[in-house]
């Protein structure tokens, strides 16, 4: 999932274009953005910043909204551990291998990000209930799923598994047979290789997309609600806190943690894009 | 691909065993995480039957939610697919500084939480919001109705055109726009004509992908909607009140019918792209670098 972005403009392209509409679609995109975008944002951060300094200490740091946070970042960061793994394999797969069903499997790595969270949710919590397809046989071990934070990572894991796939794969596409080979004549083997050659080159875009996956799941509804059973201090994730705060009333609370949410996120959006940088200065160091 | 040039020398992981063990793990772990969830939903929507799995589909609330969120997507692709063309037009045919940060901005709604994004159109124009007492003061309903959903999802889905657009009509250039115009054609002749045919595919796969989001959205959603049962439910809202229910065969029943909407969707990118690539074989001097 590269990001948008331009490549600075050629020198001749700089002066003035013969066409025409360039103030039309420029206005109609600023005022678009800036009534759909950018008013909310700019609404929330308002309203953050009238609950004042003090109680947002005392919001944020409650038992229970820090509880929140914990379960949060833990399974997040377990789930995109999980498909750092999951997506590098796929990865690897998808561009190193011929079998049958390969252009399907290329195919469904996609659904996640095509099915609603909501129906995710609802396939998830069926799948690892007491008497569901791997609730039951995992009930047997003890092990239980459904209604606790494994639960919580599932979600998360499943509405995040396009994003390493889908960095890591042009890049492996893209890697010349020579480096390996060269190595390989200096006796090098296969896991030396992978180790030293190969993983390194994908290590930038390998992270960029873990990353991803993990903001990603920072913020995740539709899926957790239906799985995660939910109950404050053990299950219960930030945004579903903030759910929860809004249902009581209570503005206060949900302005402050909606607005540590979107600090994170932008966090998370400076990590990602500073690693897709470094990411696209080893890509042209290479050609 | 197995392209002899590759196959010369084995490459790392080629061998047999390593091989077996990747991909096997790899397509145990997809079975597991993958096509599970999507197979549940069929299996235990048909589970009584078809004549079950009908009733339980055509219940008076479903059929609502079904229309809401048919509405809402009607409202939003068009306007999203307005709002695409135009950012794209602006921002590849033109040079000014701060494009990039123009995509930024386009492409924030992907980054942020659908919650916070309900609570922040809370906060404009609900009762607590900015403008909050003034659309009290004129009777204006936005949030906790139909506004307030359709407003959420031009939010959510606002980068979906432009994502697919401009990366295509950055590669494309300007040559055939200005060359239009040096024939006499208007600014609106040149989109219709020219740009949009060179971008249909994209468009329509931004269109489809836009679609799907739109009505699958539930966090964005549910904050603004106030999920009022039978009024402001849409479908994704609508599963989750009828699995508390414990009404599990509707929840499914109802899940079918956007698990469609993804295959479709999928399947639609799928052609697309083949499409796409017949047409890159028939015209190979159109997109270089490609």
């Amino acid at each position: 999932m590269p990001r948008l972005s331009l490549a600075a403009p050629a020198a001749g392209l700089a002066r003035r274009s013969v066409i025409p509409g360039f103030r039309l679609a420029l206005g109609i995109t600023l005022l678009y953005l800036a009534f759909i975008v950018l008013l909310p944002i700019a609404a929330l951060m308002l309203k953050a910043a009238d609950v004042g300094f003090a109680r947002y200490i005392a919001i944020i740091t409650s038992p229970r909204t820090l509880a929140s946070f914990q379960v949060t970042l833990t399974t997040a960061a377990i789930a995109a551990l999980f498909n750092a793994v999951y997506g590098l394999g796929l990865a690897w797969v998808l561009v190193r291998y011929d079998f049958p069903g390969k252009r399907l499997l290329d195919a469904m790595v996609d659904v996640p990000f095509a099915l609603p969270t909501a129906v995710a949710g609802l396939a998830l919590a069926t799948l690892f209930a007491k008497n569901g397809w791997f609730g039951a046989p995992l009930a047997q071990w003890g092990i239980q799923v459904a209604y606790a934070p494994a639960g919580i990572v599932c979600a998360m894991a499943f509405t995040s598994i396009p994003f390493v796939v889908r960095t890591v794969q042009p890049v492996l596409e893209d890697m010349e047979p020579e480096l390996e080979e060269a190595a390989a004549t200096l006796g090098a083997r296969d896991l030396t290789i992978f180790r030293r050659v190969i993983f390194p080159t994908l290590f930038p875009a390998f992270l960029a997309g873990t990353s991803l996956a993990f903001a990603r799941s920072l913020g995740e509804f539709g899926a957790v609600v239906f799985i995660a059973g939910n109950q404050p201090f053990r299950t219960e994730i930030v945004a579903l806190l903030t759910f929860i705060r809004l249902d009581e009333y209570d503005y206060a609370a949900a302005a402050a943690i909606a607005v540590t949410m979107l600090a994170l996120a932008f966090l998370m959006l400076l990590v990602v894009n500073l690693v897709q940088a470094w990411h696209q200065r080893s890509a042209l160091g290479e050609g | 691909m197995a392209t002899p040039v590759n196959r010369r020398r084995p490459r790392v992981g080629d061998g047999r065993l390593t091989r077996t063990v990747i991909l096997g793990l790899v397509l145990i772990t997809t079975a597991v995480a993958l096509i599970a969830p999507l197979a549940v939903i069929f299996a235990e929507a048909f589970a009584r039957g078809f004549g079950a799995y009908g009733e339980a589909l055509a219940r008076p609330d479903t059929l609502h939610a079904i229309g809401l969120t048919l509405v809402t997507a009607l409202v939003c692709v068009p306007v999203n697919v307005a709002f695409g063309i135009a950012a794209a037009w602006a921002v590849t045919k033109f040079t000014f500084p701060g494009r990039n940060l123009l995509l930024a901005v386009v492409e924030l709604p992907f980054s942020i939480s659908p919650i916070v994004a309900g609570v922040a159109y809370l906060f404009v124009f609900g009762g607590q919001g900015l403008f909050g007492p003034f659309l009290q003061a004129h009777d204006i309903k936005i949030v906790f109705a139909l506004p307030g959903i359709i407003l959420a999802s031009l939010f959510v889905t606002a980068p979906f055109v432009v994502r697919e657009l401009v990366p295509l009509m950055m590669a494309q250039g300007r040559d055939e726009e200005e060359a239009a115009v040096s024939l006499g054609a208007t600014g609106f002749d040149v989109l219709r004509l020219v740009t949009l045919p060179n971008v249909r595919f994209a468009l329509l796969y931004g269109a489809a992908l836009c679609n799907a989001r739109v009505m699958g959205e539930f966090g964005a959603v549910s904050v603004v909607s106030g999920n009022i049962r039978g009024q402001t439910s849409t479908l994704p809202l609508q599963i989750e009140l009828l699995y508390q229910d414990s009404h599990v065969l509707a929840a499914f029943a109802a899940a079918t019918v956007l698990a469609g909407v993804a295959l479709f969707t999928l399947v639609a990118k799928y052609l697309i792209e083949r499409a796409e690539r017949a047409r890159e074989e028939g015209q190979p001097a159109r997109r270089p670098g490609h």
